[in-house]
């Protein structure tokens, strides 16, 4: 199977979609990339990292 | 060769100097701080690990030539892993700078690793750019029509043509790369040369 086959799984050959806001325009694969990376940002801040010990607080 | 002679030779001079500035056990080191284990420290090696492959693909790319990659499947492929890390290197690049600015991650006389990693995301910026209009295809030439009134009117224009598609395949392939190059391990040299930066200090707890 050639790889064009994969392209007809999305439709790649629409007008692009965009956000309004004011005077403020992005296209929204745009600011879905910027979600990703505030949610990938928040999630390296909080999510355990393996093999870290936890603190004992108060010791 | 007497003692003193060998001493004020300018290799052993400078051999000394690097040593000392950067020992083998600062350079590889086998441990790290405890502040370090932590996901917002793997985005640096994330970005470093994507640049590899950006630049593995890209000499895949040039070996055979844009008839390859706009016509078979393989070089579809090989086109499509270019892209691709360069979307994941963007990605950990900017989350990393993102960890790096809330940790002002420049104290300590960082200052240099943080103005490397800034010249690094700009000529990263114009080697992405000049790549989208190197494709030699209708985005490529929609994309340059329309950026050339805009850099026509700072007056760069004169110096840097895009519509010139050799000029900027020639920046794409060869200036860009090689400076982000050299800028990467200078930024990488100067982190293990300081060494991580230390926490914000917690507020000392005063007992009652
Ligand atoms: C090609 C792009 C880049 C690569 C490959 C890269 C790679 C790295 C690596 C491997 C580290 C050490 C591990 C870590 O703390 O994550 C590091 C540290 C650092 N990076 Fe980058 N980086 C890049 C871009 C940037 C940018 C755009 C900035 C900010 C403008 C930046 C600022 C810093 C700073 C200040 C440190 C030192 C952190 C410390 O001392 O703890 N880097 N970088």
């Amino acid at each position: 199977m050639s790889l064009t086959h994969f392209a007809a799984l999305l439709p790649l050959d629409t007008l692009g979609h965009y956000l309004h806001w004011h005077f403020i325009q992005i296209s929204v694969a745009n600011f879905v990339v910027i979600v990703l990376m505030v949610f990938t940002f928040i999630a390296a801040i909080f999510a355990p990292f393996p093999g870290r010990r936890r603190r004992k607080e108060n010791q | 060769m007497t003692y003193t002679e060998i001493e004020r030779q300018w290799t052993t001079r400078l051999r000394r100097r690097f040593v000392r500035l950067l020992p083998p056990e600062k350079l590889l080191p086998d441990t790290q701080p405890t502040y370090v284990s932590s996901w917002i420290y793997v985005f640096g090696v994330t970005t470093l690990a994507a640049l590899a492959v950006v630049i593995a693909s890209g000499c895949l790319l040039a070996l055979r030539g844009p008839q390859w990659w706009h016509t078979s499947s393989v070089g579809h492929f090989v086109n499509s892993l270019h892209l691709w890390s360069v979307e994941i290197f963007f990605f950990a690049m900017v989350v990393h700078l993102w960890g790096k600015y809330f940790m002002a991650a420049w104290r300590g006389g960082r200052a240099l690793t943080w103005m490397t990693g800034v010249v690094t995301f700009l000529t990263s910026i114009a080697a992405a750019f000049t790549g989208y209009v190197s494709q030699s295809n209708f985005d490529s030439q929609w994309i340059s029509t329309q950026a050339k009134d805009g850099i026509n009117a700072t007056g760069a224009g004169a110096y840097f043509n895009v519509l010139n598609l050799g000029q900027m395949l020639m920046w794409h392939i060869v200036l860009l790369p090689l400076a982000a190059i050299v800028l990467t391990g200078l930024h990488v040299i100067l982190v293990r040369v300081k060494g991580v930066v230390p926490p914000f200090e917690e507020p000392v707890k005063v007992s009652q």
